[in-house]
């Protein structure tokens, strides 16, 4: 598993290797302090009665979290977060993909426009979300355009739930609310998905699709047979990283619509933030919280593991 | 040839087309901050100013002032620290490898994908305990802290690629753990270091959920203050917008110069440890 270390030089590295050892101890302190110890002492608290400003630690049980499940709040958080995260990890990944073939064309300008769909990655949710609040305030913004076509989108305060049915106490479906926060998300993001597969084809080489295209391929074979099967392990980096983000989503939405009318742009991060800061019902925040992890755990856990599987 | 050029064509069309779609917010941005107030409205928005008028920029720089200050205080020592505490781990977990430090590696990686919510009620209970709640320093610790996966990660990735053998001949010649490091070691990775430093200054800049918990009112970073401003209802869309383009204009400045690193960055965060 390790490299090995030649015998000879063993003995005379041992002091070095402790050294190097020393070095990393304050990093691995600081780990099991800050992460996996804050981890299980937020677990402590959402099981405790920790619902009030004074701390009281008494154990509750699975009190909590039996609330947050029948609570109408948070059902809706879990719709919008599943919705939220379908959309905008497909508009990131279907974007990001095409314009890198687009780019990958040898076309003049590739750098303008290369530095065009980077450039949101370089600001901040919260100032993304000042903005695109404005763009697509119901009465204006991109409905100025979409009028035209007789279109009248009332965006982040609609509160339509596309396909919906009864679910619990919540109404469950597509909320309409929510494609304007995906919209935002996409702007954003898709740099970063653009930027992954950009590199991605850049390490296809060429002389692959030329034998592909010798055998009489057309470019859409080479594409879709060729050069997508390679570019699989892109993909899934890409839904990963997107997943965690789309799971944990906070500023954003804080900055751009609030939970809205019903809950209907709400999710977990806002819930937690609300209802442990602004409410002090710190154990019911604790709880949202523990989920949230659970929920990106589901994904990062196999994922670091069989990318440690892989490098071994 | 003439299907060549069609192709062309409708490959360039739709470059623009989704061009234009991630131009506009900046184009409503400095439109709209450059324009008096009169001319502000919703009405308006897609209309060219009929004067300039920089009043906006005034307003907004007035209020958002001390906040940037802010965000230089905390981003500074804050990219500092990470990128050395980043070196030093990665050099260890690449160059150093002891039984067990693939794992520990793994370990420390998770770090970085946990919700921070996860962590922040015990976080705030802790900083008020050493007296760091609602400082800077405070928030300079945290960043620091939770920036140690995504530095180590991308200082071991960055180190990968620097040959073994250099290591085993400055050994052979009496070097010493720290020796390689200083004259070996940090010489070759400034680029690395170039890199780091624009990713956690660009995440520190940016980020907001520990900012909004863990200070109130004047210790606050510019992001929570740029939050206030257009949460609060008088002010006006114009000062937002240029508040808006303040509070992103470093981020944006690093990005435009160094936009190489930039993205070097961006795809050395994401790929596997």
């Amino acid at each position: 598993m390790e490299k090995a270390i030649p015998d000879k030089r063993k003995k005379k590295l041992s002091k070095d290797q402790l050294t190097a050892m020393a070095f990393l101890l304050p990093s691995i302190i600081f780990v099991i302090v800050f992460v996996y110890g804050f981890i299980s002492w937020t677990g402590y608290i959402s099981l405790s009665n920790y619902n009030t400003i004074v701390p009281d630690y008494s154990f509750a049980g699975l009190k909590n979290y039996l609330y947050l499940f029948n609570d109408f709040r948070f059902q809706a958080d879990l719709r919008n977060t599943l919705f939220f995260t379908i959309l905008f990890i497909g508009a990131v990944i279907l974007l990001g993909l095409a314009l890198s073939i687009l780019l990958d064309q040898k076309l003049k300008g590739e750098s303008i426009f290369r530095n065009i769909f980077l450039f949101p990655m370089a600001l901040s949710f919260i100032v993304t979300g000042v903005v695109w609040q404005w763009l697509l305030h119901p009465s204006t913004g991109f409905n100025k355009f979409l009028n035209l076509f007789g279109i009248q989108p009332k965006w982040y305060t609609d509160t339509t739930i596309l396909a919906g049915f009864k679910w619990g106490s919540i109404e469950f479906g597509l909320p309409v609310a929510i494609i304007a926060v995906v919209i935002a998300a996409v702007w954003q993001m898709t740099g970063f998905s653009l930027a992954m597969y950009l590199a991605g084809l850049r390490g296809i080489g060429d002389e692959l699709r030329e034998a592909a295209r010798m055998d009489g391929a057309t470019e859409f074979q080479v594409y879709m047979k060729i050069i997508l099967p390679q570019l699989m392990p892109i993909t899934m980096s890409v839904v990963i990283i997107m997943a965690h983000i789309s799971l944990k989503i906070f500023d954003l939405i804080y900055a751009m619509t609030g939970s809205g009318a019903n809950f209907v742009t709400d999710v977990p991060g806002l819930y937690m933030f609300e209802t442990t800061f602004r409410g002090n019902y710190y154990a019911n925040g604790a709880a949202i919280a523990i989920i949230m992890l659970l929920l990106v755990a589901v994904f990062i856990v196999p994922y670091l593991w069989s990318s440690r599987k892989g490098e071994n | 040839m003439a299907s060549i050029r069609i192709g062309s064509i409708i490959k360039y069309t739709l470059l623009i087309i989704v061009s234009l779609f991630f131009l506009t917010p900046i184009y409503v941005i400095v439109m709209t901050s450059l324009k008096p107030l009169s001319e502000v409205s919703i009405d308006q928005m897609w209309a060219l100013p009929t004067a300039l008028d920089f009043s906006s920029y005034k307003v907004a720089f007035d209020s958002l002032a001390p906040n940037l200050l802010n965000s230089f205080y905390l981003v500074i020592p804050a990219t500092l620290l990470s990128a050395l505490f980043g070196a030093m781990n990665g050099y260890v977990l690449s160059k150093w490898k002891f039984r067990g430090s693939d794992a520990l590696f793994t370990f420390i990686l998770f770090g970085m994908f946990i919700p921070y919510q996860s962590i922040l009620i015990p976080l705030i209970q802790f900083l008020r305990t050493i007296e760091l709640y609602n400082t800077i320093p405070g928030l300079v610790l945290v960043h620091v802290v939770y920036g140690l996966p995504i530095t180590t990660l991308m200082f071991r990735n960055f180190y990968a690629s620097i040959p073994d053998e250099l290591i085993e001949s400055a050994q052979i010649d009496g070097a010493n753990f720290l020796g390689i490091f200083r004259h070996i070691i940090i010489p070759l990775s400034i680029i690395g270091f170039v890199v780091v430093a624009i990713w956690q200054f660009t995440n520190i800049w940016n980020e907001f959920l520990f900012a909004v918990t863990i200070t109130t009112g004047s210790k606050q970073p510019v992001m929570v203050a740029l939050q206030n401003l257009s949460g609060s209802q008088i002010v006006q869309w114009n000062v937002q917008m240029a508040g808006a383009l303040l509070a992103a204009l470093p981020t944006l400045l690093v990005y435009i110069f160094l936009g190489k690193y930039f993205v070097r960055g961006l795809l050395a965060g994401s790929v596997k440890g």
